[in-house]
């Protein structure tokens, strides 16, 4: 298991390293320097500013020194908000992404294998055609169109939940968020799950459990879904991608925030600094989560250790 | 006199099981309603995409004003921008597709063909490349070098040919142990020439499932990055586009919302169907 993990963090390097060499060079490549929006500058002020940021410097330096900052944790200072770090407002930032993330994929988790190991049990019945056409759905309806919809219904028509806002994350303002960024992964996890849970009710292991005369309930939930939630476990890597990237129009649509809002507003307002730190960071973030999906995938299928 | 028995191909099987999937039908149906409506809707219209009607501003849908769906807070008529945005994602969808089918395939078809080393260094690069925020790339690409429409195609098309290589990998290294292939091969044929005459053509059943479900997802990044105002610009619109104006507009106008989120959803529900028949169809191991 040591190895395997020292195998997989050794993968990983590689994977983060060009994130990081992409993140700069595309950078770089940008046409205009960073202060090219204000008034033009008069050369002096132009070249103290280069040197303050290091911008004189040969590209390959100004590279090394930027891998050298990342490593000690040190984003820069944000180009459009003069008196923050962009660390400071990732700092700020994350905690509410992350707590808006973590609510998600836990609920998409839970709902989406019930809802897909139903499914396999009531293979080809109504109640399986039922949930896969609701799945379709969910996969179908882009969650920045399914949140103004939700808005519309539950905030502005009925009055129960709040249309937007943050409030220090109370649950009233987290309910109508979470299940629009919820229910792509919601469906995606239940289709899979169904899908894994028919193969493995078919293989000898639960026909032997059953032979014993098991409870059927004994036999799906201590036989059967632990090898059929495998699918499910390495779903999580791109399944958390795929909310962080939601949160960027969520956070938008629903005014919170978060470290997605920062983006964005920092995208249109072309803060390179800000644009950057959060892509590294949540890049990094990916590529960490990935690792760890690995070993728990390891940890639970030993098979995958020795090949 | 005996009937004779015609042995059926695997397309003819295929096909025989797709007309007997109701959705799968209906979705293709529905399908080509949208696409005809987007193509020849436009000219139903005595609108124009940016004509301003000053005596209808954000009126609902109504027969008599001739605006079907109603007009946007500038008082352009939707109708006419909800399929001109349609044109817009169906055309993004169709261009990236192609752009990420050709790269995805030969990439795919050549790692698994040469395999060896090669093959382990080509499918690491895909690796790598699987595990970075790639949309977060994109929305960079649009901040950095303007937001351009031919951008937006090759950007979302080199996203998504990741899926495609390993797939078509995948069938390569079955296919290349086959009969046809050795033929070649003792023929004395160059391996480009084995890859574009007897690999790729028996590739076409598993890219076909795949091309329906790679344009929903095309079109699903394409609205994302519009509807953050990243992606199209006016004049020109898309159906993400419209979805952000009318979510901006949804208490007084919600048709400036519904509509075109109507056209979005509906277009990729269809494809998802269209794409999980024809997968069931191909291969009916699951059902």
């Amino acid at each position: 298991m040591l190895r395997y993990s020292l195998k997989r963090l050794l993968g990983a390097i590689p994977t983060l390293l060009i994130l990081l060499t992409l993140a700069f060079f595309m950078m770089r490549l940008a046409p205009g320097g960073p202060f090219d929006s204000e008034k033009s500058l008069p050369p002096e002020i132009q070249a103290n500013l280069d040197r303050k940021y290091h911008l004189d410097e040969p590209l390959l330096q100004q590279y090394g020194r930027y891998l050298w900052d990342l490593l000690h944790g040190d984003f820069g200072p944000s180009f459009q908000y003069r008196d923050y770090t962009v660390n400071e407002l990732i700092a700020s930032g994350f905690p509410v992404s992350l707590r808006l993330g973590l609510a998600s994929i836990a609920i998409a988790l839970v709902v989406g294998v019930a809802l897909g190991t139903l499914a396999a049990l009531r293979q080809n019945r109504p109640a399986d055609h039922g949930i896969m056409t609701l799945a379709m759905t969910g996969i179908s309806i882009p969650n920045f169109v399914l949140a103004p919809l939700l808005i519309l219904l539950f905030a502005v028509h009925l009055g129960w939940l709040p249309a937007g806002g943050w409030n220090g994350g109370q649950w009233r303002n987290l309910v109508l968020p979470v299940i629009a960024l919820a229910l792509p992964q919601v469906a995606y996890i239940a289709r899979l799950m169904r899908g894994s849970m028919i193969e493995v009710l078919r293989g000898n292991a639960i026909r032997t459990a059953r032979a014993k005369g098991l409870p059927e309930r004994t036999v799906i939930l201590r036989h059967a879904l632990k090898p059929a939630l495998l699918p499910v476990v390495s779903f999580l890597g791109p399944a958390t991608a795929a909310v962080i990237t939601g949160s960027v129009v969520i956070e938008q649509i629903f005014g919170i925030p978060g470290l997605g809002r920062h983006f964005v507003q920092g995208a249109l307002n072309r803060d390179y600094t800000l644009v950057m730190g959060v892509v590294v960071f949540y890049g990094a973030l990916i590529v960490l989560l990935n690792f760890v999906v690995d070993l728990l995938y390891a940890a639970l299928d030993p098979r995958v250790r020795y090949r | 006199m005996t009937e004779e028995i015609r042995g059926r191909s695997l397309w003819q099987d295929a096909l025989a099981r797709l007309k007997r999937n109701r959705a799968a039908v209906t979705a293709l149906v529905l399908l080509a309603l949208i696409v005809l409506l987007v193509t020849a809707g436009p000219w139903l219209s005595p609108w124009s995409l940016d004509e301003i009607d000053w005596d209808h501003i954000s009126t609902p849908p109504s027969l008599e004003t001739r605006h079907w769906f109603g007009t946007d807070s500038v008082g352009r008529d939707l109708f006419v921008r909800t399929l001109h945005g349609g044109r817009m994602s169906l055309m993004v969808g169709l261009v990236a597709t192609a752009v990420s089918l050709v790269i995805g395939i030969a990439w795919g078809a050549t790692a698994g063909y040469l395999g060896g080393r090669v093959d382990g260094f080509m499918m690491r690069v895909v690796d790598i490349l699987y595990a970075m925020p790639f949309m977060f790339f994109v929305i960079l690409l649009m901040v950095f070098f303007g937001r351009d429409i031919l951008l937006i195609f090759v950007a979302i098309g080199a996203i998504n040919w990741l899926d495609m290589a390993r797939i078509v990998r995948g069938q390569t290294l079955a296919l290349k142990q086959r009969e046809f292939v050795e033929a070649a091969v003792a023929c004395g044929l160059t391996a480009p020439r084995i890859i574009a005459r007897h690999i790729v053509p028996n590739l076409l059943g598993v890219v076909a499932v795949y091309v329906t479900l790679t344009i929903p997802q095309v079109i699903l990044v394409e609205s994302f990055l519009s509807f953050l105002g990243l992606g199209v610009q006016e004049p020109a619109t898309s159906w993400g586009a419209l979805v952000n104006e009318g979510a901006q507009e949804m208490e007084s106008a919600p048709w400036s919302l519904l509509f075109p989120a109507g056209f979005l959803a509906a277009t990729l529900f269809c494809f998802n169907f269209i794409g999980d028949g024809l997968r069931d169809a191909l291969d009916p191991r699951d059902r």
